[in-house]
């Protein structure tokens, strides 16, 4: 316990998984507020801009939990993983600059416009904001999916004598191949995420009987960019995520299907405990040559298992790579269940009606959120024990000066900090769901 | 090249330090300036749509820094380790406090948030001049490139000192100060009424203290360390920005005196730009100053990243530069003019 590498990674850990609560439905919400101030503009009907209005507001609120949650992990890469800045700041300094340079001095700048802004700019003045933010938040993706996608599989630099890593090339660097395969994967499940959280507000406004009108627009909204995401998320881009683990970090797949044995046909495994210790899967429910065939694209592949790799080479945290994968994936599948049924529903005009369907849409929205922070637990666990990954270790990253005590003491400040602004980022979106849209419109 | 990107980055930090400057001073006045919950919503209404935008120059800033100097960040950065995570808190709890406040038409909840947005704002530029007076003095920089510095000491300036001590003390003083008194620049140029007419009363005695501070942390400084100002006459730079500073202290009382408000923000701005300017140009080409050995400091020379990296960031920091100046022309013009309260509901 007093090693401080396993402080760094679980202050690190903690803080990124909490941070990335807020960005995945910022970056969902600005899609789909586009979405809705466009057909408000085209149509010139009223409710769509009294919805874009309203989730507006949430806009706002989860932004600044966002910013000021975010702000700390940019002086983590310097605090808590010194070596590793030291060693690859020529690298990854120039994606997190960029982010800065180009990205976030074009959301916070717009933020102000696009959620005060609405009576002092012209409705094409506002919606350009409300383009600026989307780009701004997506662009950020970007840029911060650049600097993980070196980490999982770098490119474009070489390692000097005193091994320091330097660019060589900056468009291989910037249009690395795992960026966007991770990129499209993650920002389709930001939209995912953002279309349940429609729904939900949605469902909850049909079940109260409040707002007709906009809980309708929600409704539908919601499951039709809901389920369109969340097939695309799982087929083409879930599947090439999968092929493209396979091919550059395969230790990292057979622990994440929990594979220890390798061979051809292999199997999938549906259910069970991984039991790392005998080595073997306890409790397995598995379907035959199913993994074969997604990893490689054809049945009779063999797909090589843990004990064919160098145990030094093994994910340090096999259990929770296993189940994180498992997780991802299994609520993948629902994820498109529920917006499936949802689709149909909808087309059937049964939607708002429907009291058992709107409950189930009402307490869905958090799957998308766990689905996601699994699926970037799999990214993250899977890299290890590389911080880039089969050149420099995750031990060999963290900052020498700082001791464990220090680390312990921010972590539980963190923590304490965390736990209240929880409670209000919550208690104030609950009183904006209650007040419900703001119209506008005349008739109102 | 380094010295490029020393300047780059110090351009950064300078236009960091002036623009959340005037937000950090707005807070730290307002319970002094703004009574009433309309005073305080115009206060927020001035700072409300720029703080954020103003605090993305400090992530621009050790962006830079991250890509120019990797060493310097890492060493700083968790030799400062404590430090930092007590500025990430206050940056944390000033931000909730900007968003949130307006939020709820409360008494009480609305009094917390005052509370703190004006305990964050006075405690960041006292760390971040503090951060200063550390980088001036020297820290116990060994020969793995790295140190460890405790928040105290014996508050005395030596070989191994803590993160405070009176020398950076004074500084953090200073910083406060002057930023107390930007910001009642800044708020006398964008208010009206009595906000207006309290910053403006304020801001000549504050002024008044800007230059006490300055002389003594230019005594405290040349004690500590007497190598600051030999720079002075060699760096073309430091004389014009001392020129600069002197001007902007200038221009600020004769902005005052003639009632010419953003005038005087500007020479306030002017003042602080040039301060740092001339600190930059004392110090280079050293960023992190050993006190246990002049060979073990870091310097522009010996941390800069490699050729190839810095070339590709030349292409396109520039071209970002002058967009981001775009944005904040355009913010600057659609936010012109006095702020008024907004009616409850909306705005901050
Ligand atoms: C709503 C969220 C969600 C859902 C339903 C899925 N994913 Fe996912 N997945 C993510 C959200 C996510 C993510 C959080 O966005 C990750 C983390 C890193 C990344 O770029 O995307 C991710 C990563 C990720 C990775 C790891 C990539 C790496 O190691 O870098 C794989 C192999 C998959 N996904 C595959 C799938 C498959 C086959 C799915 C089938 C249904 C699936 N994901 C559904
Ligand atoms: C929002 C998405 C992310 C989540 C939920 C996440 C989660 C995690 C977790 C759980 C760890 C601890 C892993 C372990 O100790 O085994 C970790 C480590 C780390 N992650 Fe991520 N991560 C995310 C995105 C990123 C991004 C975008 C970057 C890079 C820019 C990054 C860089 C790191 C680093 C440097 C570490 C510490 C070293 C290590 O343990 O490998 N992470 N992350
Ligand atoms: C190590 C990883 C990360 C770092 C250093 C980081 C840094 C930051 C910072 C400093 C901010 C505040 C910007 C401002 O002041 O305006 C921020 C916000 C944001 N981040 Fe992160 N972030 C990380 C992970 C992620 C990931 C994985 C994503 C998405 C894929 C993401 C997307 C965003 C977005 C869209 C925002 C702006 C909107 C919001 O705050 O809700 N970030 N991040």
């Amino acid at each position: 316990m007093d090693d401080p590498l396993f402080w760094h990674r679980l202050q690190f850990g903690f803080t990124i998984t909490y941070h990335y609560l807020f960005p995945q439905l910022t970056m969902g919400l600005a899609f789909i507020i586009v979405v809705l101030k466009a057909m408000g503009l085209k149509t010139g009907e009223a409710r769509y801009m009294d919805a874009a209005r309203f989730w507006i507001r949430i806009f706002g609120i989860n932004f600044a939990v966002g910013v000021v949650t975010g702000i700390p992990m940019e002086f983590q890469f310097g605090t808590n993983w010194a070596e590793f800045s030291r060693i690859t700041g020529g690298v990854i300094g120039q994606s997190l600059a960029m982010e800065g340079m180009f990205a976030f001095f074009l959301e916070s700048s717009f933020l102000g416009l696009l959620v005060w802004g609405e009576k002092k700019l012209s409705p094409r003045a506002h919606f350009g904001a409300a383009l600026a933010l989307w780009i701004g938040s997506w662009l950020s993706g970007y840029f911060i999916i650049v600097t993980n996608a070196f980490m999982q599989h770098p490119v474009g630099y070489t390692v000097t004598p005193e091994g320091l890593f330097q660019l060589t090339d900056f468009w291989a660097f910037i249009l690395n191949p795992w960026a966007f395969v991770q990129y499209a994967h993650n920002m389709l499940a930001t939209v995912v995420t953002a279309s349940f959280v429609l729904t939900a507000v949605g469902a909850f406004w049909a079940l109260k009987g409040l707002f007709p009108e906009q809980a309708r627009l929600n409704l539908k909204t919601g499951v039709i960019l809901g389920f369109i995401f969340s097939v695309l998320l799982a087929f083409p881009t879930g599947d090439i995520a999968g092929k493209m683990v396979a091919k550059y970090q395969p230790v990292a797949l057979a622990a994440m299907e929990g594979r220890f044995e390798s061979g051809p046909y292999a199997e999938m495994v549906m259910v069970g405990q991984p039991n790392v210790a005998k080595g073997r899967i306890d409790n397995p429910i598995k379907v035959p040559a199913v993994l074969s065939f997604l990893a490689y694209g054809s049945f009779s592949a063999n797909v090589k298992g843990l004990n064919d790799f160098p145990r030094d080479q093994w994910p340090t945290n096999i259990e929770m790579l296993y189940y994180a994968y498992h997780i991802m994936v299994g609520l993948g599948t629902i994820l498109i269940l529920i917006m499936g049924i949802g689709v149909v529903l909808n087309w059937k005009g049964r939607l708002e009606t429907t009291r058992s369907m709107l409950w189930v849409l009402m307490l869905a929205f958090p799957f998308p959120y766990i689905a996601t922070t699994a699926g970037w637990a799999v990214a993250e666990f899977g890299r290890q024990p590389w911080l880039i990954y089969g050149l420099l270790r995750t031990s060999q990253g963290a900052s020498p000066t700082v001791h464990s005590g220090s680390v312990i003491f921010t972590s539980l400040g963190f923590a304490g900090i965390y736990v209240v602004l929880a409670f209000l980022f919550l208690f104030l979106i609950g009183r904006e769901i209650a007040h419900g849209p703001v119209s506008h419109s005349p008739k109102a | 090249m380094e010295m490029l990107w020393f300047w780059l980055v110090s351009v950064l930090v300078a236009i960091y330090v002036v623009m959340d400057g005037f937000d950090f001073g707005a807070g730290i006045l307002h319970l002094f300036v703004a009574k009433t919950n309309e005073e305080r919503r115009e206060v927020l209404g001035a700072v409300g749509p720029l703080w954020d935008g103003n605090e993305v120059w400090l992530l621009a800033g050790g962006g830079t820094l991250f890509l120019a100097f990797p060493k310097v960040l890492a060493s700083g950065f968790s030799g400062f380790y404590l430090a930092l995570f007590l500025v990430l808190w206050c940056i944390l709890l000033r931000g909730i406090s900007i968003e949130f406040r307006s939020h709820l038409q409360d008494g009480l909840w609305r009094h917390m948030w005052d509370a703190g947005f004006a305990v964050s704002s006075i405690l960041l530029p006292v760390l971040f001049g503090v951060a200063l007076g550390n980088v001036l003095r020297g820290v116990p920089l060994d020969a793995s490139g790295y140190f460890e510095l405790p928040l105290w000491t014996s508050f005395q300036v030596g070989a191994w000192p803590g993160l405070l001590d009176w020398y950076t003390v004074l500084i953090g003083v200073f910083a406060l100060v002057t930023v107390a008194a930007h910001g009642a620049m800044f708020l006398a140029w964008k208010t009206e009424g009595p906000v207006h007419d309290r910053s403006v009363a304020l801001s000549l005695k504050l002024w008044g203290l800007v230059v006490l501070m300055w002389l003594l942390a230019t005594v405290a400084s040349f004690l500590v360390t007497p190598t600051l100002f030999q720079n002075l006459s060699r760096a073309p730079l430091a004389w014009l920005a001392t020129f600069i500073f002197v001007a902007g202290l200038l221009v600020v009382f004769m902005g005052v005196k003639r009632q010419k408000y953003l005038l005087a923000f500007l020479g306030s701005g002017a003042f602080i730009l040039g301060i740092l300017a001339a600190t930059a140009a004392c110090v280079y080409p050293v960023m992190l100053k050993s006190t246990l050995n002049p060979a073990y400091s870091l310097t522009a020379t010996n941390a800069v990243a490699g050729r190839t990296g810095l070339n590709a960031a030349l292409g396109w920091w520039f071209i970002a530069f002058v967009i981001v100046l775009g944005y904040y022309s355009y913010l600057f013009r659609v936010h012109r003019g006095k702020v008024k309260a907004a009616a409850e509901g909306e705005g901050y």
